[in-house]
């Protein structure tokens, strides 16, 4: 293996108004080689990334790319196109494919002339099957990548980026959607490309995965590059805490005796016209003073079990009661009142109404309570009082209860729901992904308020992806796989991760 | 390369000056059709004004034709701050006018106090059902709206010349089709004596204050406000979204109605099959130059009626087709859609590349 | 009564194929647009507009074929202020539409009328005559229907095969496609989503312009305010009927004219008993009614009626 650089980023800077996000990064990729990026959410991976595709123009800072002879060139900035001329290709977290073409029409978008009469698709095959045979990656090429599963769509952007040529490949959170399983095929699969010369980006916070599969290993914190080590000499513990900055406090969970039962699922099932997202003879109890964690690859019936709990969906079979009380009719209203409390899995779709107000939306779940209107007309002044004393008490920051939503930060939306939420004293709380996306601080944040629920006596059923937030947080962990619900009787990883590939441990 | 940063809260002044700016700039584009039809344009703008300020009778025939504008506008507004594209005003505005004729011409023989409220009440329920089929047909069916509304507008007119040559007809019209005039008992009562302006205009500003206060006071305002800005978001906080819809169908649907009574019960009298030159789809441009707010629809209600009683007697006085009127309107919904953008959005300037 | 018969008769067929034309121009331009991920409800102006715009453009000498290149010109226009307004400033589709409709269609009257004060009967051109083909016209049945159609039909009905090959077998087709499903998915190929929806609605609008100009030009000789008379309104629920395929489209356009041309002869069997509105009302009906069935499998281009923006995702 020749292992000449073939990109070098020269002290990358870019801030976006006084948030500095990227401080002087400078990285050196070489042939055939897997770097990994590792940090936390908000480090700057992004930011760089998105200076080397050309999406964002660097305030200072320069790119150099290797040609294929391996004479390194200067890449002009902020133009996606010569990010994808100079033979660097991404796999973003949330794919860019469409759904309503096959997946070969996918991988050719864009790599013909859009005045040519006609698509070459023979020779097109003949390339990607090719492609194929040496990677180990396999797609159904004249399947709509609509019906395609979740690993099948990555692997179709991967083959996409391939039969473009790439020699540099980034991978954003490749994991993410992937059982641990379907991931250790992907990592054989990378081995297999880059013995071929492919250079890799791997962009991760999981410091499992990077340490098994990389190179070398290059941590962002806070905008800044804190240091840069080869994997073989790598000490787990000491990359964790140049992530964090400092040990992460364990979340304290107090020991507490499971109450009576809050939630009860009894042989429920859900259909739905996604195989994927339905729910299978389901048994399922929440007790108070418990924290139950939902772990499993995202679209295993997760969105099917939040649907049903939150009202949105109504079983097709089986019962469910809450405190004892089977519930008849289900719809949202009718949930929210026998005590669920419901924090969403999209937060900006789903959880605020981004166009009203704070205030407005810290109401909006209890629009029949006599403090909030008599007579059909608001209560203008009790609002306005209430929303005050959320916005204290949940230390909701931002230009304040009258502005609107929307303009608050993806935390402090989230804290606006907890608020809603909390406020009411639900006896179950379903929490769906409820720390995605958020940084630190807010993540601590929601895991504190949703163990004080415990502690108050409530149940909550906690959906997650992160396995890592499930075995924190949870008191007992049951594996979502294929619509249907296994009680894991551990919490050894491994044993957990071939659960949630549906293999019984 | 230009860009657009949205602006985070857009500032009074603008949300204010851009439809004013908007409507200002339709009427100057207006120079442009008036000197391509070979007018003096300041002479135009002249009689244009003269059209309305002229005389007391000219700005109360204003305010007559401003009238039905600030029902249908009233409709559009409820509507569409419920993401419901009701594009039907001007089918329930004959719904509601057929309606009045039928008991309005002597099915009912009752004094004013009583005949009058019953023409109303029935009016307004019948542009009600109007829009609460479409409104059905898109929650329990899935049906698109915009492509209903639009259809039964064609529906509902067909159907109105079908009743004027049959059950509705005049037996002394002479053979033409319309109807027999409203018993004098039910017409609302003139405003001012020798002038057409009616009591249709009081209980139009009427509906506009009920609308405000409904929208921006009550629960009811509030859910159908969550509905249109984010139905999913509303649904998930338990608010029914079927029922809220159903809901803004109904009153947006009753208010298009009542534009219909208070043309055939206070100014015609009687119903024929062109007695709205497009009311219904006027209302759309009338409530967006008012950025959906119920109070603003009066005001530009009373604009765009100026345009049209401006324009009829400018093109009257010098030959000027009298289709200039519509395209002003046309053009003050392109400018004020455009002029919302700009109160939305910063337009910057900025070197290629940088994003 | 004889229905049977009137299914049979060639002048039928004819007639239904003739009704179809128009509207086939006009749903093929939506679907353009729509699959492209952008409605356009300017279609009933931009009717409209080909009509008065293409009659115009024959009346003042410019011959059948430049009158068509003019109407598609306008059409072409008041497709790009739709789509300036909606895919780079991202506003309204439903109220850009409108107003492009009643733009359209009020600039279309106020020209006519300027150009032509108080004529009291419309001036009248030389339209597109039936292409008498030697032999095949003579054919029994097929010969009327088919062959003594005027150009405009069957320009329209290779617009037919002409926008399905570009869907279906064209890069072009594919990144349009592709646009209307996931602007995200364009752009990371580094195609531009902006040209190729602006583009889109440009071609599909011009289009539509065709079939208002096959109104003043093919079916009549003279403009008349008012003679779109929804047909527009009508395309847009033939789009949703077809599941934006253009076969399907063809099919519906046909139907649709097959039964319009099916009432106009029933009028004259069973008039006398049934008031002439129920037979005007019925095409309206019919459309309402094929998209209420529809409406649930209706399969939407995902990224209908979506603004993007470059540089959010």
């Amino acid at each position: 293996m020749t292992n000449h650089l073939v990109l070098s980023l020269n002290n990358l800077s870019k801030r976006f108004g006084t948030i500095v996000a990227n401080d002087a990064v400078s990285i050196e990729l070489h042939r055939g080689e897997v770097l990994s990026l590792l940090g936390e959410n908000g480090a700057g991976k992004t930011t760089l990334m998105n200076m080397l595709f050309g999406h964002y123009l660097p305030d200072s800072g320069t790119v150099d790319v290797a040609d294929e002879a391996g004479v390194m060139w200067p890449l002009t900035l902020g133009h996606p196109q010569a990010a994808l001329a100079a033979g660097i290709g991404m796999v973003h977290q949330h794919f860019t494919l469409a759904a309503n073409l096959s997946a070969l029409d996918n991988i050719l978008l864009g790599s013909e002339s859009l005045l040519s009469w006609r698509q070459n698709r023979h020779a097109a095959r003949a390339k990607i099957l090719g492609i194929m045979d040496r990677s180990g990656l396999t797609a159904p090429l004249d399947e709509r990548v609509g019906n395609l599963s979740v690993g099948e769509r990555q692997r179709v952007e991967i083959l996409k980026a391939l039969y473009h040529d790439v020699r540099i490949l980034v991978l954003d959170e490749p994991t993410a959607v992937l059982t641990p399983q379907e991931a250790d095929t992907l990592f054989e699969n990378i081995g297999a490309m880059t013995k071929d010369g492919l250079s890799v980006i791997f962009i991760s916070h999981k410091l499992r995965e990077v340490l098994a599969f990389s190179n070398r290993i290059a941590v962002l914190r806070h905008g800044k590059k804190v240091g840069e080590i080869a994997t073989d000499t790598a000490d787990e513990t000491a990359i964790a805490r140049l992530m964090v900055g400092a040990d992460t406090p364990a979340v304290p969970r107090p020991a507490m005796q499971p109450g009576a039962p809050v939630l009860a699922l009894s042989g429920v099932t859900v259909k739905s016209d996604n195989a994927r997202n339905s729910l299978r003879a389901v048994d399922l109890v929440v007790h108070g003073h418990e924290v139950v964690g939902i772990a499993g690859v995202s679209g295993n019936g997760q969105s099917a079990l939040a649907a049903l709990i939150s009202g949105l969906a109504t079983p097709d079979q089986g019962e469910m009661s809450v405190d004892g009380i089977q519930i008849t009719r289900f719809n949202p209203q009718n949930l929210l009142k026998v005590g669920i409390g419901r924090i969403p899995e999209d937060r900006h779709h789903d959880g605020v109404i981004g166009a009203m107000s704070v205030s407005e939306n810290l109401i909006v779940e209890r629009l029949s309570d006599p403090d909030i209107q008599k007579n059909g007309f608001l209560r203008r002044d009790a609002i306005r009082a209430h929303a005050a004393q959320l916005c204290q008490d949940y230390d909701i920051r931002g230009p304040g209860p009258e502005a609107k939503a929307r303009l608050l930060s993806g935390g402090n939306i989230q804290k606006l729901i907890l608020a809603r939420v909390f406020e009411c004293s639900p006896r179950l709380i379903l929490a769906n992904q409820p720390t995605r996306g958020l940084d630190l601080g807010a993540a601590s944040e929601v895991g504190r308020r949703l163990l004080e629920a415990r502690h108050r006596g409530a149940g909550v059923l906690l959906i997650s992806e992160d396995l890592d937030e499930v075995l924190a947080l949870s008191d007992r962990i049951i594996v979502i796989h294929d619509g249907q619900l296994i009680e894991a009787d551990t919490k050894d990883r491994a044993a957990i991760g071939l659960m949630m590939a549906g293999e019984n441990a | 390369m230009i860009r657009f940063e949205p602006r985070e809260t857009p500032s009074r002044a603008l949300t204010l000056g851009v439809p004013v700016a908007s409507a200002l700039i339709a009427l100057l584009l207006a120079a442009i059709p008036l000197a391509f039809a070979g007018a003096n344009i300041l002479e135009a703008y002249g009689q244009m004004a003269k059209g309305i300020f002229g005389s007391t009778f000219a700005f109360t025939e204003m305010l007559t034709r401003a009238t039905p504008l600030i029902f249908t506008g009233l409709a559009a507004t409820l509507a569409f701050r419920a993401r419901l594209w009701n594009i039907g005003a001007e089918g329930q505005f004959y719904l509601g006018a057929m309606a009045a004729v039928t008991v309005g011409t002597g099915l009912i023989d009752a004094p004013g106090i009583i005949l009058i409220p019953i023409i109303l009440l029935t009016g307004a329920a019948a542009g009600a059902a109007g829009m609460a089929g479409p409104a059905y047909l898109k929650t329990r069916f899935g049906a698109d709206e915009v492509v209903t509304t639009l259809l039964l507008n064609f529906i509902i007119l067909i159907f109105l010349q079908m009743m004027l040559e049959g059950p509705l007809k005049d037996p002394m019209g002479m053979g033409w089709p319309q109807s027999e005039p409203i018993l004098d008992a039910g017409m609302l009562p003139q405003l001012l004596p020798r002038m057409r302006i009616h009591a249709g205009l009081i209980i139009a500003l009427i509906a506009a204050v009920i609308a405000q206060i409904m929208l921006s006071k009550t629960v009811w305002g509030f859910k159908l406000r969550a509905v249109g800005e984010n139905a999913a978001a509303a649904l998930h906080a338990g608010i029914g979204v079927k029922r809220t819809l159903m809901g803004a169908a109904v009153v947006s649907g009753a208010l298009a109605g009542l534009a219909g009574v208070s043309e055939v019960a206070g100014l015609k009298g009687y119903l024929t099959a062109d007695l709205s030159p497009g009311f219904g789809y006027t209302g759309i441009v009338v409530a967006m130059l008012a950025g959906l707010s119920p109070i603003g629809v009066v005001i530009s209600a009373v604009f765009i009626a100026s345009v049209f009683v401006g324009a009829d007697s400018m093109s009257r006085a010098m030959g000027v087709s009298s289709y200039l009127a519509d395209l002003v309107v046309a053009l003050s919904l392109i400018c004020v859609l455009i002029g919302g953008f700009t109160a939305r959005y910063r337009i910057l300037i900025v070197r290629k590349g940088a994003a | 009564m004889d229905i049977l018969h009137i299914l049979l008769t060639d002048s039928f067929w004819a007639a239904a194929l003739r009704i179809a034309t128009p509207l086939i121009f006009g749903v093929l331009g939506a679907l353009i647009c729509e699959k492209a991920g952008v409605l356009n409800l300017g279609i009933e102006g931009i009717f409209a507009a080909g009509a008065m715009a293409g009659w115009m453009a024959v009346w003042l000498g410019a011959g059948l074929w430049g009158g068509l290149l003019v109407a598609a010109i306008v059409g072409g226009g008041f497709g790009l202020m739709h789509a300036i307004l909606t895919v780079p400033l991202g506003l309204s589709q439903h109220v850009s539409g409108l107003g492009i409709t009643m733009f359209a269609t009020s600039l279309s009257y106020f020209i006519y009328r300027t150009a032509l004060p108080q004529v009291t009967s419309p001036p009248r051109i030389t339209p597109f005559q039936p292409l008498d083909i030697p032999i095949l016209s003579d054919l029994p049945f097929l010969g009327p229907v088919l062959f003594q159609q005027t150009a405009m039909t069957w320009l329209a009905l290779f617009m037919v095969a002409l926008v399905w090959w570009v869907l279906n077998r064209t890069p072009l087709g594919m990144a349009l496609r592709a646009v209307g499903d996931n602007p995200d998915a364009v752009d990371a190929q580094g195609l531009s989503v902006y040209g190729l929806r602006m583009g889109a609605i440009v071609a599909g609008s011009a289009l539509m312009a065709l079939g208002g100009a096959f109104l003043t030009m093919s079916a009549f000789d003279a403009f008349f305010f008012g003679m779109v008379n929804g047909r527009g309104w009508i395309c847009i629920a033939l789009v949703i009927f077809a599941s934006w395929r253009p076969g399907k489209a063809l099919l519906g356009a046909l139907l649709f004219g097959a039964f319009d041309a099916f009432q106009v002869r029933l009028q004259t069997e069973v008039g006398a008993f049934v008031p002439s509105q129920v037979f005007l009302m019925a095409p309206y009906v019919l459309s309402l009614v094929a998209l209420v069935i529809v409406a649930r499998r209706a399969e939407y281009p995902a990224a209908l009626l979506q603004p993007w923006f470059k540089g959010q995702r």
